[in-house]
């Protein structure tokens, strides 16, 4: 049934191994969207195929996608973090595919904080 | 929640907190007994007794963060506000198996919902764990391992931004060819 063939993926294994040549070192960007149970309800999932999408769309290879576990603050989900790596991590709230996309393009490539919807700077620390 | 596709996210991220292995994702829709059964068993740590039986208060959690758990006592309720039923089996060691049935044609079970998405969601948030998506419908079965894929690709990570979007496209084809009449 599955249409998943081989040929496909030995061709995205040619392109990767490509694309890999080309860059050197690691992620830039840790970018992670919270999946608790709060988050999934309130659109955490849709959030991250927005993210999934815009990173497709532009091509970039340096930015690393995971999810989380839920931080407490449920009433402010959905909750994105977007590290760049040696800066401080910055937590965004209420986010949404379009807030997702903004973030994407402002933040992530050009480094701009996008100070609205912003909820704190800094890890979380788990009492 | 407003998709069993959502549901199917929130209980798998509970097996992968649990540390498992191997999640098995199960979608039985029986069209002539009028029901659709979910399945999602692991590998995980499971639960003890007292665990068992407070997993399906919604003041219980295992997390510190917050008071309250929701992910299991939403799952049940949403299978019986269709005539379904909610089971769980639980050993301690050896994993736990969430097995639940709903009305198919009763008007508040909820739609299955984007599958890619979500199975897409769990491999990104998880790469080392294997999951396997099977659904049946109309006598035909649709099924995704990621240990298959896992295997061909080599040294490329299954997380990749190309093999995602295959895998994605794969379950949607593989979604309508099941509900597909001829």
């Amino acid at each position: 049934m599955a249409k998943l063939t081989i040929e496909d993926l030995k061709k995205i294994k040619e392109k990767v191994h490509i694309d890999t040549a080309l860059r050197e070192g690691g992620a830039r960007v840790k970018v992670t969207v919270h999946m608790g149970t709060c988050g999934i309800a309130s659109g955490a999932r849709e959030v991250l195929d927005a993210l999934m999408n815009v990173i497709a769309e532009d091509g970039v290879s340096d930015v690393a996608v995971t999810t989380s576990g839920c931080m407490g603050l449920c009433s402010r989900e959905p909750l994105v973090t977007v590290e760049v790596i040696g800066k401080e991590p910055i937590k965004y709230e209420y986010m949404n595919p379009n807030k997702m996309r903004q973030v994407f393009k402002r933040h992530i490539i050009k480094g701009e904080i996008q100070t609205p919807f912003v909820l704190a700077k800094g890890a979380e620390i788990v009492k | 929640m407003l998709e069993l596709s959502k549901h199917i996210l929130d209980i798998a991220e509970n097996s992968i907190r649990a540390g498992c292995r191997k999640v098995l994702i199960t979608v039985i829709e029986d069209l002539k007994a009028d029901t659709l059964t979910l399945e999602i068993s692991d590998d995980g740590k499971g639960m003890n007794g007292d665990e068992i039986e407070r997993a399906l208060d919604p003041f219980y959690t295992t997390k510190k963060v917050r008071r309250v758990g929701l992910g299991l006592p939403m799952l049940k309720l949403a299978a019986e506000l269709t005539g379904g039923s909610f089971r769980m089996d639980s050993q301690e060691g050896r994993g736990t198996t969430v097995n639940v049935t709903f009305g198919h044609s009763h008007i508040d079970r909820q739609p299955l919902g984007d599958v890619g998405l979500t199975m897409v969601s769990l491999i990104i948030g998880s790469p080392q764990v294997d999951f396997v998506y099977t659904h049946k419908k109309n006598g035909r079965q649709y099924r995704l391992d990621t240990r298959d894929i896992r295997r061909e690709l080599g040294d490329v990570p299954i997380e990749h931004v190309e093999v995602l979007s295959l895998i994605r496209s794969d379950i949607d084809q593989g979604m309508r060819d099941l509900s597909a009449t001829e």
